[in-house]
């Protein structure tokens, strides 16, 4: 439809904005802290762009800030679903653990 | 291989609309307790598609580098999540957020360094997606480095002004978006490192005026800030799949934002620039009210208070947090309970310094979450409650808020505790909270103070209490 890609990026962008409106709106304040540090670990997929960067192995200045960038993303990803599904885990219901 | 480069664009394509599918369903199910860990997994699924995806791409030359970096990512992200205090939570979603945010910054700034070092002019699209990544990424990136500050007390949790000081943020901003447009007709790397420092210390200007007890708002929104970020750079590398993760999480940050400035019935503009709290310094708590009497109680009189009520109702503040409570907590209320008390627990949607803190601190004492109960569920049971029993928190509970238009926090909805038939209320001192506003509920006839330690408090009243 259309050949400009930044066009397509922005429609993109927009809905994408709204989607993430409409799925978080109603969530109870319980999981405030998990949602935030789920959905923090998400914006590590910054990761993606840091992996093109490095794995291009172009200049030389260009894949040090790719590797840095590589490295704190990858802390970011791993470390942000590792804690939210730390916390979730102790999530519970009912005392199960009690007798 | 049998695949032509057009097959392999396809195939990830194919993948990144897997992945995105896997983060709108794994937020969708972080919004119910009980699917809300399988939600996490599932984006965290979706990630490892991404991430795959993006290794096949034939623009991909060399491993080596790659599985180093991840490697470390890998491990210190681990150590990180395995070893971290559950109070001090809010501090390590600050410092992820600021990560984030740096990679965004620094993948922008590698895409602008290739070009000028290689051969392909980078068209003005992309030059302005980078100066953009750049400038979110960096303010995310500081600000969320002097959050941290706060938040672990490095550094001064009041609010920092000085004269001019919007001032001087707003000239910095403009000589900013002024360097951006320069950079965008005259790419160079001296004037873009430049622009780069003045951006980090845009996100501390921007952060540094902001009180302890916002930090809240200040957090879910540096939150959202790491997916603008993140989306700028996807428009950098015109890459979807960041534009599309990015932006959910943008707007995700955004929400949580908003739900937390209307539970302190404030605007975003305040909280960022109203510097809360700063007024009070003249006023330390030593000077005002120094002269007016409270009830202060003892572990006895509290364990007697608390076993013979038929209700009682728990409002922990971060002052638990801060003593390590959580697990006294739910011992003293075990203690009650058997003896016929029937217990709750109150949860502001502010308390503590992130949203949502205390029900965290809470689960890991395995405090089942339907014993929890948020502003609306509560406020009307206060009346017909026995006792309750408020520990570390302060603001959230000041009557002030309801009966004092002159105060800073006037308007703001509050845990009614004082309609209660007695509060307890369990606090190192008389000191203000982070706002830096007196509260007037310490002083009242049906309140008592039991002044301590929050954990040594509970567990001497729950000694007291099995004598009982």
């Amino acid at each position: 439809m259309f050949e400009n890609a930044l066009l397509i990026e922005l429609y993109v962008l927009v809905l994408a904005v709204f989607v993430g409106f409409e799925v978080i709106t109603k969530v109870p304040p319980t999981l405030h802290t998990p949602l935030m540090s789920g959905a923090n670990a998400i914006s590590g997929i910054t990761v993606l762009g840091a992996l093109l960067v490095v794995g291009q192995a172009g200049e030389t200045v260009a894949t040090v800030l790719g590797m840095l960038a590589l490295i704190l993303a990858t802390v970011n990803v791993v470390g942000g679903f590792m804690v939210t599904d730390r916390m979730l885990q102790m999530f519970k219901k009912k005392p199960e653990s009690q007798e | 291989m049998g695949l032509s480069s057009d097959d392999i664009l396809v195939v990830i394509g194919a993948l990144y609309l897997v992945a995105t599918a896997l983060f709108i369903f794994g937020l969708k199910r972080l919004g119910s307790p009980a699917t809300a860990r399988s939600g996490n997994a599932l984006a965290a699924l979706g990630m490892l598609v991404a991430v795959v995806a993006t290794l096949i791409d034939r623009e991909i030359l060399s491993f080596e580098l790659i599985v180093v970096g991840i490697l470390v990512g890998l491990a210190i992200g681990a150590i990180l999540a395995r070893t971290i205090l559950m109070t001090a939570m809010p501090q390590l979603v600050a410092i992820f957020n600021g990560f984030g945010g740096a990679a965004s910054a620094l993948v922008a700034a590698a895409v602008l360094r290739e070009s000028l070092a290689g051969t392909d002019d980078l068209s003005t699209d992309t030059s302005i997606t980078v100066m953009i990544g750049t400038l979110i990424g960096a303010v995310t990136l500081s600000g969320s480095l002097v959050a941290f500050g706060k938040l672990q007390e490095i550094v001064v949790t009041r609010p920092v002004t000085f004269p001019l000081q919007k001032t001087v943020s707003g000239l910095l901003f403009v000589g900013i978006l002024v360097a951006i447009g320069y950079l965008v007709a005259e790419p160079g790397m001296e004037i873009y490192a430049a622009m780069a420092v003045a951006c980090l210390l845009l996100g501390v200007l921007l952060v540094i005026p902001i009180g302890g007890a916002d930090m809240p708002v200040v957090i879910s929104l540096l939150n959202s800030y790491s997916g603008l970020a993140a989306a700028a750079a996807g428009f950098a590398l015109g890459n979807v799949m960041l534009i599309i993760a990015g932006s959910l999480v943008g707007a995700a940050g955004l929400i949580l934002t908003q739900t937390m400035t209307k539970a302190m019935n404030r605007s975003l503009a305040n909280v960022m620039f109203g510097a809360f709290g700063a007024a009070e310094q003249g006023r330390p708590a030593a000077g005002g009210g120094e002269a007016r009497p409270v009830n202060e109680s003892g572990p006895e009189d509290a364990a007697i208070m608390l076993a013979y009520a038929r209700q009682a109702i728990f409002v922990p503040g971060y002052g638990l947090a801060v003593a390590q409570a959580q697990h006294q907590l739910r011992g003293l209320a075990d203690l009650m309970e058997a003896k016929g008390v029937e217990v709750k627990f109150a949860i502001h949607p502010v308390a503590g310094r992130m949203p949502g803190h205390m029900n965290v601190l809470l689960a890991e004492a395995e405090v089942p979450y339907d014993k929890l109960y948020d502003l609306d569920q509560i406020n009307d049971q206060f009346e017909d409650t026995d006792v309750v029993v408020v520990i570390g928190a302060n603001d959230v509970v000041n009557p002030a808020a309801r009966e004092d238009a002159s105060s800073p926090i006037y308007g703001m909805p509050i845990l009614n505790v004082d309609k209660a038939r007695h509060v307890l209320v369990l606090k190192r001192s008389l000191n203000p909270g982070f706002a830096g506003i007196d509260n007037d509920l310490f002083y009242k006839p049906n309140t008592s103070m039991l002044f301590g330690d929050a954990k040594e408090s509970l567990i001497k009243v729950a000694r007291e209490m099995e004598e009982v």
